[in-house]
């Protein structure tokens, strides 16, 4: 059976546009992991990816430049975080509502702007076969035949992981969110820090956003991101704030839905609405198996708020 | 000079009744800046969506859509409020609701054509059952194995849609329906499973009735019972709790199934009422607007009650000037995540208070 | 006066409803160790926080080897030489110790070279650590090792040390004594924060004594005795808890190998537990911070569940019951922490007094809460125990610590146990309010009832307790008859000096 299943989709194909599937997820996510490194939870990511999603499109189809598209999308995206934090940090309020609200906000707000934009085209951005890697066989296709975006999330994800380990900014943002109150009795400015995080976070989402609506689909409809803000999230926890096994967690997120995607369109004797629930499904199964782990690696002021005492 | 904040010991009560109202007017403002920046007169469209479906022209009817719409978003929210104020983060009451109006609509169309006074009853259990069982696996997830219920109740958000697009285009499909998808409008065609208005031109119908009983039983909880005590204990001081001799798990599946049962239940009212038949787009986000109405209401029974009435008079002011001004139903929901914004906002005046404070050394 | 290293003039600091230092003149001079003592509430930390560049005065000035000194961060205040210990540790757990040191300095070198300092400097001031380590994994001295070794890095003109010795046994007082002593002799000044006047009488050479913010006198310590330097600090003499009678009676609390594992990653494993505990009995209990304290107390409140047959009260097996079943059964408990675990701070006196009493009070009939008797609870709490508050509808954040201490102590002991334990019933308390707490449960004791004080205080545990034992790494020592114990024996019960060195043993002064 299974083989069969396999007969009737192209592997080196599935394995290509599972790249271009995890990608939204992947920016997301590696956003959402620096933000709750310095301690903040933002719930916010799939307004943040729809708003990005939006404007990313409505930007695209007006210059005509997917590139611009996806700058203003991660503006956009800088600056619905910067609500989201100027409340939570300024203001102290409860990260969990205020994540919602953002979420909530974020989807009434890309249906406003996308309106005009529903059915339109915009122009994609075109892919870049890497010279020399792209003809290996097999390996090639798979994976140096895609567009910038794929390989600047990854880049990303290497750059995250080096700004975190070695760099003295990025100790600076570990501390902080591991232990808000030492930070700033050594002088650090906790609130300065965790509104730089939450920028960078929005603008990844954005990114993210843009990606789905100027590549992966490539158009505007309303809601188009799906849970894909949500699932970010869970990777995160899936990937014990990690970078690296963001991408992994990324990756395994994209093949589930490029499967059942590609299941769908081999006409599988499975209703499309189970295949289409397959990925809040695994998301939950995956949450379920590192429960079971124990949850490690949480930084320790995660969503408490902080307020200097003096 | 510099603003500085300064911890309240404890949330100001009178502040924080206060700040809805305060969020409501700055959201107005805020609202009246988009709706000018679509090309809409301010004060005209705040008019059109507060004034008008009370007293408008067409109030005769708008008036008694009002309970109709807060009919379910109280039910909700009050399920909801009792989660969060133990600090238990349902946010997946969408998809409660979805599940209570499948289960409870199939158990009233599994006895179609019969004329019974129990089939109603009977759909009302089988509906807050629905919504009940779709909030025990977040429950149970979170209890057994610590899952984070916040992400897993989502998820299944996602999952109740697409059974319902199965349920309307599969077994709940209906068979004189020529093929269409959708099921069998019970409101229209089931008498004996319908739930009628109760009061013609008012929109009274069981789920505003069980809308109202929620209110007073949650009231009641919060206020005399040990269960609410211990619901406002944990989600305030959660070792307080513990030390007290609160069972956090119980605590969960309680509030969590409470949640479930009442959104369930909502859902049940709804298609067999208003809605009239399951169908792909039956639901329509009142899961999440709940949450709204729940914060608005500063998780209190009361609180909910006026909140709900607000939110619902959103709704149908919404509508209105999507019909008189060509405001898209996009705006609405705008404003809607607008009014939590600032709501969250302001609650810095409940539990700071606000200083000039020097910040320069004498000399 | 031009000799001073850091000179203080008149710096006051208010706070809404409080001024937390009024006018506050003195000066350090180089290579001096210099106490600043005062009750808790006194404006010790404020001060220090100040000389930090943590918080900015209302008035006053400050002078630093000379030149004007007004820190604006701590960035600043470290740059111009002054470095601080913090009493609550300012360090991240799931860091490691180079890291930790790393974030403290200004300008750190490169890793290898940093680990390496850290090795070099912590071996020559006997204070071993290995850079490597996860902080999260250190104990409690070993953490104040890191702080210490953080900052003698910077090569400090000024070391402040706030409340240090809280989390050492007595063997590691002595090593860090050391330490300090040999800083001081290569011209580190040093000002140490402390209200244990015996420490203060052998390490210092100047004390100033703080009072409601105020400087109420300087003296050289040495030349004073520990009665007259506690009168000084509270303003009169004072009371100290008297005993009357009491027989041991019969055995009340029954623990018998009693093992639990951590309850969290950072948390400490309870190993083979055992005593028994008489009625009219107080049993104290010392050790260093975090060798199992919160989690032996979670054990005999209920809140953690241990094996069957290990946890019984007058012979009833209560290791599987629940908190509030101990509660109905007379066993009481009042954990170290008061806002946020004892109390709940955001709800008012009378919820707080339902948060315990609900039971033996009888204030709920069936399910429902009979909030005009809890209100009546509350209302005696604050009447017998004297609890300074405007009302019972009061939220319990807004009383001082002590206030509420007494008010979480009251509301236990009124609740008439047959056995109370509480975990450190006076920190963060003021002198006034201790002696009041000490003073309910020696009572508590003389009627019958079996007491276990567990405490990082071990004047209070020798002031009070029949038998003591000492907690070390999840187990407990041996329980010996407190009176006649030397600070020798107990700092070996405590689990003696740990693997410091002393490095200067003939620095002595």
């Amino acid at each position: 059976m299974q083989i069969m299943i396999f007969g009737q989709i192209d592997l080196i194909l599935l394995l290509a546009s599972l790249m271009v599937a995890s990608t939204p997820i992947l920016l997301a996510a590696l956003g959402e992991l620096v933000v709750e490194k310095a301690g903040v939870l933002n719930l916010g990511v799939e307004g943040m990816m729809i708003t990005g999603a939006v404007v990313g499109f409505a930007v695209g189809v007006n210059t005509q430049s997917p590139a611009v598209g996806f700058l203003a999308a991660a503006l956009a995206g800088a600056l619905l975080s910067l609500l989201f934090g100027l409340i939570t940090q300024y203001l102290k309020s409860n990260q969990v509502a205020t994540g919602l609200a953002l979420t909530l906000f974020g989807l009434g707000l890309s249906s406003l702007l996308g309106k005009p934009y529903e059915g339109v085209k915009a122009a994609t951005l075109g892919k870049m076969h890497l010279p020399f890697l792209s003809d290996i066989p097999v390996l090639g296709p798979i994976l140096f035949r895609h567009d910038p975006m794929v390989y600047l999330s990854i880049l990303a994800v290497v750059a995250v992981w080096a700004f975190l380990t070695y760099t003295r900014p990025g100790l600076i943002l570990r501390a902080v969110g591991e232990n808000h109150e030492a930070a700033h009795a050594l002088g650090y400015k906790v609130v300065r820090v965790r509104l730089l995080a939450i920028l960078f976070g929005g603008a990844m989402a954005g990114l993210g956003g843009a990606y789905v609506s100027l590549v992966r689909v490539p158009q505007w409809t309303e809601g188009m991101t799906a849970g894909a803000g949500w699932i970010a999230l869970a990777i995160v926890v899936f990937a014990s704030w990690r970078p690296l096994r963001v991408l992994i967690g990324a990756y395994l997120f994209g093949g589930v839905s490029v499967l059942q995607l590609n299941l769908q369109a081999a006409g599988v004797a499975i209703p499309v609405e189970y295949l289409s629930s397959s990925p809040y499904l695994v998301t939950i199964l995956v949450l379920v198996i590192i429960s079971l782990r124990g949850q490690h690696g949480a930084p320790g002021s995660l969503g408490r708020i902080f307020h200097a005492s003096s | 000079m510099k603003l500085k904040l300064e911890r309240r010991a404890a949330p100001s009560a009178l502040v924080s009744g206060a700040t809805p109202v305060l969020a409501v007017i700055a959201t107005m403002i805020a609202g009246g800046v988009m709706f000018w920046a679509l090309g809409a007169n301010p004060a005209e469209a705040i008019r059109i969506i507060f004034w008008d479906p009370l007293f408008g022209d067409f109030a005769s009817y708008t008036r008694g859509q009002l309970l109709i719409k807060a009919g379910p978003l109280i039910l909700i929210a009050i399920g909801l409020s009792l989660g969060f104020k133990a600090g238990i983060w349902n946010i997946g009451a969408e998809g409660q609701y979805i599940i209570g109006a499948v289960v409870g609509a199939g158990v009233g169309l599994a006895f179609y054509p019969t004329e019974s006074r129990l089939i109603f009853p009977l759909m009302v259990l089988a509906g807050a059952f629905g919504g009940w069982a779709w909030a025990m696996i977040p429950a149970l997830l979170k209890t057994r194995l610590g899952t984070n219920e916040i992400l897993v109740s989502l998820m299944l958000v996602y999952v109740a849609q697409n059974i319902l697009a199965s349920m309307s285009t599969g077994l709940l499909r209906n068979p004189d329906g020529m093929g269409f998808p959708g099921s069998r409008n019970i409101a229209r065609d089931f008498p004996a499973a319908a739930n009628p208005e109760l009061i013609a031109g008012t929109g009274i119908h069981w789920g505003v009735v069980a809308a109202l009983i929620a209110v007073i039983f949650a009231y009641v909880l919060m206020t005399r019972h040990r269960m609410g005590f211990q619901i406002r204990l944990a989600g305030e001081a959660p070792k307080a709790a513990r030390f007290g001799g609160v069972r956090p798990r119980r605590l969960i599946l309680f509030t969590l199934g409470m949640g479930g049962a009442l959104a369930g239940l909502a859902g049940l009212f709804e298609v067999a009422g208003p809605a009239g038949q399951i169908s792909i787009d039956f639901n329509s986000g009142y899961g999440f607007t709940a949450i709204i109405v729940a914060f608005l209401g500063r998780l209190h029974p009361l609180g909910i009650l006026l909140a709900g009435l607000l939110m619902a008079l959103t709704y149908i002011g919404g509508e209105l000037a999507q019909t008189m001004i060509g405001m898209p139903a996009a705006a609405i929901q705008l404003f809607q995540g607008m009014l939590l914004f600032f709501l969250l906002a302001m609650d810095v005046f409940a539990n700071y208070r606000i200083r000039l404070g020097r910040t320069e050394v004498k000399a | 006066m031009t000799d001073a290293l850091l000179r203080l003039d008149g710096l006051t600091k208010a706070y809404p409803g409080v001024v937390a230092n009024s006018d506050v003149t003195f000066q350090i001079k180089p290579g001096e160790v210099h106490a600043l003592l005062g009750e808790n509430g006194a404006g010790k930390s404020t001060l220090v926080k100040t000389i930090y560049g943590l918080v900015k005065p209302d008035a006053g000035q400050m002078h630093f080897g000379g030149v004007p000194f007004a820190p604006a961060n701590p960035h600043a205040a470290r740059a111009a030489g002054v470095a601080m210990v913090f009493q609550h540790f300012s360090l991240f757990e799931a860091l490691s110790v180079a890291e930790n040191v790393a974030l403290g300095m200004d300008d750190p070198p490169g890793r290898r070279q940093l680990s390496a300092s850290i090795r070099e400097v912590s071996a020559a001031y006997g204070l071993p650590l290995d850079p490597e380590r996860l902080v999260g994994d250190l104990s409690a001295g070993e953490r104040q090792r890191v702080e210490i070794v953080r900052c003698l890095l910077q090569n400090p003109k000024l070391l402040i040390m706030d409340e240090p010795t809280s989390v050492l046994t007595p063997q590691e007082v002595e090593i860090l004594f050391h330490t300090l002593r040999k800083l001081a002799s290569e011209g580190t000044s040093i000002l140490y924060i402390s209200h244990k006047l015996e420490e203060i009488r052998a390490l210092c050479e100047d004390a100033t004594v703080l009072r409601l913010g105020k400087v109420v006198g300087t003296c050289d310590p040495r030349e004073k005795t520990a009665a007259e330097l506690a009168e000084m600090m509270v303003g009169s003499a004072l009371h100290v808890p008297e005993r009357t009678g009491g027989e041991a009676g019969e055995v009340l609390l029954e623990v018998s190998s009693l093992s639990l594992p951590a309850p969290n990653e950072f948390g400490t494993a309870l190993r083979d537990i055992s005593f028994s505990l008489r009625a009219g009995e107080i049993l104290g209990i010392g050790g260093v911070a975090g060798n199992g304290q919160d989690e032996l107390l979670a054990a005999l409140s209920g809140e953690s569940l241990a094996a069957p047959g290990t946890v019984k009260l007058s012979g009833q097996d209560v290791s599987r019951a629940r908190p509030d079943a101990r509660r109905r059964l007379g066993l009481l408990s009042a954990p170290e922490e008061r806002l946020g675990h004892s109390a709940a701070p955001g709800m008012s006196l009378t919820e707080n007094a339902l948060l315990t009493g609900e039971i033996r009070e009888e204030l709920t009939a069936n399910g429902f809460i009979r909030w005009a008797k809890a209100r009546g609870f509350a209302e005696r709490i604050i009447e017998a125990f004297d609890v300074r508050t405007p009302g019972t509808e009061t939220a319990a954040g807004a009383l001082s610590g002590g206030n509420l201490q007494k008010f979480v102590i009251g509301r236990e002991i009124l609740q008439k146990p047959r056995v109370f334990v509480v975990n450190q019933p006076t920190w963060g308390v003021d002198a006034a309010a201790a002696a009041q707490i000490r003073q309910a449960v020696l009572d508590l004791a003389s009627e019958g009832a079996g007491v276990i004080v567990i405490s990082q205080d071990l004047d209070e545990l020798m002031e009070i307790s029949d038998h003591f034992s000492a907690l070390n790494e999840g187990r407990l020592a041996p329980i010996r008859i407190a009176r006649g114990l030397s600070i020798e024996e107990i700092g070996l019960m405590m689990g003696g000096a740990h693997d410091m060195q002393d490095v200067a043993p003939e620095a002595r002064a």
